[in-house]
C-alpha cells in the first residue's frame, strides 16, 4: 500500500499561549517535504515552542497546524530530539527500542534493530550501560537513535547540540547529514550560525514569537531582509 | 531491663528450638501481610499512576482524599468490614469473618491508599520526567501507565514495602475481623497483644523481637534482590 505523502505541513495563523501569554504567533508557514530547514533567533523567540507546536507537544491556542494526514498518522511519522535528552531509566539498548516495542514491533526484532542503531550512531560498545551513565554527548546520540529508529518522515530537533564540544558536534552532524541523505525532512532550532550555515537548506528567523523571515540558507546568509535579521546577523543584542 | 533482656533470650530460643506455635503464628502472619500487600498493590500501585497521568475533575480533590484516608484508623476499619462480613451484614453469606481471609481485607482497606499515594508522588516526578518523550513516540494511555510503572519500579517497590511495614505491625483491625483464634486467626501482633494482656511480658517481648527481626529481614531481602541500591545509576 502506497502511504499517504505527509507533506506540506501547514501553520495557519497558529498561536500558542501560556497563562495567557502569547509565546509564539500567529505563525503562517508552509513546511515542505525535502530538506532542512534550521529555526534561529535570539533566545526566548520561541524557536523551541514553535517545534514543539509543529509535531503536536504544544496545542495552538488559536489558528491550525495541519499536516497532509490525519494528526494521529502525522504523529506516528515524526520523531523528536529534545535539547536535553529524556533518559529513560533502561539500558541504552532498550532506550532506542523502545518507539518500536510501544508500535508492536516484537521485543526480538525491536532489540536487533536497536542494536544496529546503536552501532550507527557508536554507541554499540555502550549498548547494555544504564542511558543515565552516559556522557552528554553520548545521550544525543541515542537520543537521536531513538528518533530515527522508526525512519520518520521528519524529525524535529531542538538545539541537538547546546552544551557539547566541537567532536560530539562533528558526530551527530555526521549523524543528522546521513539522515538527510536517506530523505528525513529536519527542522532543526540552533544557536550556532555555523551549524545552520553547515546544515541549512533553508531558514527561519523567528523573534519575539513570529516568524520575521523564510528564505534559502543562501540568501538568508548573504542578504537578510529584515532589519531584525540583519542585527542578529551582525551579533546585535535583539531584546 | 530484666524483662527486655528475658525477652531477647526468649526471642532467640523459640527460633534455635524452630517452636511449632512460633513457625506457625510467623508463617500466618506473612500469609496475611503478603496477601494484603500483593492486593492492595494490584489496586494500589495503577491508581497511583493513572493518577499522576490523568487531568479530571476533582482530581485534587481524590488525590487529597487518598492522602487523607493514609490515616484510616485501623480499628474503624476492623470495625466497619466486621459489620460487613458479620451473619446480620451484605457480605455475611460468604463466611468470611474471623478466618485470615477476612484480615487481608482489613489490611488491604488500610495500607491500599499508603501504597497508592506513595505510588502518586513516584510516578509524578517520573511523569513529569517522561512527559514530552512518551506524547512524543505516540503512546497510548495504557502504554504510558505501564511505561511509568516499569520504569518506576525501584520507587514503587519502596511504596509496596512501606504497605508491608505498615500492615505486618497492624493489630486493631485484624483483631476485631480475625478474633485471634489459636491455631486459625493468631498472627505476631495479636499474640503480642494476647501474651501483654495476660502479664507474660518475656513471651510478647520475644514475639515483638521476632516481628521486628521478620520485617527487618523482609525489607533487607527485597532491597537485596532488586539491586534498590543501584538504582541511582537508573
Amino acid at each position: 500500500m502506497v502511504e499517504t505523502a505527509l507533506f506540506p505541513l501547514t501553520l495557519s495563523e497558529a498561536t500558542v499561549r501560556k497563562s495567557g501569554v502569547t509565546l509564539v504567533g500567529p505563525v503562517d508557514l508552509e513546511i515542505g517535504p525535502i530538506g532542512t530547514t534550521v529555526v534561529i533567533g535570539p533566545n526566548g523567540a520561541g524557536k523551541s515552542t514553535l517545534l514543539r507546536l509543529m509535531h503536536g507537544l504544544d496545542r495552538a491556542a488559536k489558528g491550525r497546524v495541519d499536516w497532509n494526514v490525519p494528526m494521529k498518522d502525522a504523529q506516528n511519522r515524526q520523531g523528536f530530539v529534545f535539547q536535553t535528552p529524556i533518559l529513560m531509566r533502561r539500558s541504552v539498548v532498550d532506550c532506542i527500542a523502545y518507539p518500536l516495542l510501544v508500535h508492536g514491533v516484537s521485543r526480538k526484532d525491536a532489540h536487533a534493530q536497536a542494536l544496529d542503531w546503536a552501532d550507527r550512531v557508536g554507541l554499540a560498545d555502550h549498548a547494555a550501560r544504564p542511558a543515565r551513565t552516559l556522557s552528554g554527548g553520548e545521550r544525543q546520540k541515542m537520543a537521536l537513535a531513538r528518533a530515527l529508529i522508526r525512519n520518520p518522515d521528519i524529525l524535529f530537533l531542538d538545539e541537538p547540540c547546546a552544551s557539547l564540544d566541537g567532536s560530539a558536534t562533528r558526530e551527530i552532524e555526521g549523524i543528522l547529514k546521513s539522515a538527510r541523505t536517506a530523505n528525513t525532512r529536519m527542522v532543526m532550532a540552533t544557536h550556532d550560525m555555523g551549524q545552520a550555515k553547515r546544515l541549512a537548506d533553508d531558514v527561519l528567523f523567528i523573534y519575539r514569537g513570529n516568524v520575521h523571515e523564510h528564505s534559502t540558507a543562501e540568501a538568508f546568509f548573504k542578504a537578510p531582509q529584515t532589519p531584525e535579521a540583519q542585527a542578529f546577523l551582525r551579533g546585535d543584542i535583539l531584546e | 531491663m530484666n524483662d527486655i533482656l528475658q525477652g531477647l533470650i526468649s526471642a532467640g530460643w523459640l527460633i534455635i528450638t524452630f517452636d511449632p506455635d512460633l513457625i506457625e503464628i510467623v508463617l500466618r502472619s506473612l500469609q496475611v501481610t503478603v496477601g494484603a500487600v500483593v492486593v492492595s498493590s494490584v489496586i494500589g500501585l495503577p491508581l497511583g499512576a493513572w493518577l499522576a497521568v490523568n487531568r479530571f475533575r476533582f482530581r485534587r480533590f481524590v488525590i487529597a482524599l487518598m492522602n487523607a484516608l493514609m490515616g484510616l484508623p485501623p480499628v474503624v476499619v476492623g470495625l466497619i468490614v466486621y459489620l460487613f462480613l458479620s451473619r446480620s451484614g451484605p457480605l455475611g453469606v460468604l463466611n468470611l469473618l474471623f478466618t485470615p481471609s477476612a484480615m487481608v481485607i482489613a489490611q488491604t482497606i488500610i495500607i491500599t491508599p499508603l501504597i497508592a499515594s506513595i505510588a502518586h508522588q513516584a510516578i509524578r516526578e517520573l511523569w513529569a520526567e517522561y512527559h514530552d518523550l512518551l506524547i512524543s513516540v505516540s503512546t497510548s494511555h495504557r502504554q504510558r501507565i505501564c511505561t511509568l510503572l516499569w520504569d518506576g519500579r525501584r520507587a514503587l517497590l519502596t511504596a509496596s514495602l512501606a504497605g508491608f511495614g505498615r500492615a505486618i505491625g497492624e493489630v486493631g483491625a485484624i483483631l476485631i475481623v480475625g478474633g485471634n483464634i489459636d491455631h486459625v486467626t493468631r498472627v505476631l501482633t495479636t499474640a503480642i497483644a494476647l501474651e501483654t494482656s495476660k502479664g507474660n511480658f518475656s513471651l510478647a517481648l520475644a514475639l515483638g523481637f521476632v516481628l521486628i527481626a521478620l520485617a527487618i529481614l523482609i525489607n533487607a531481602t527485597v532491597h537485596s534482590l532488586s539491586q534498590t541500591e543501584r538504582s541511582g545509576r537508573w
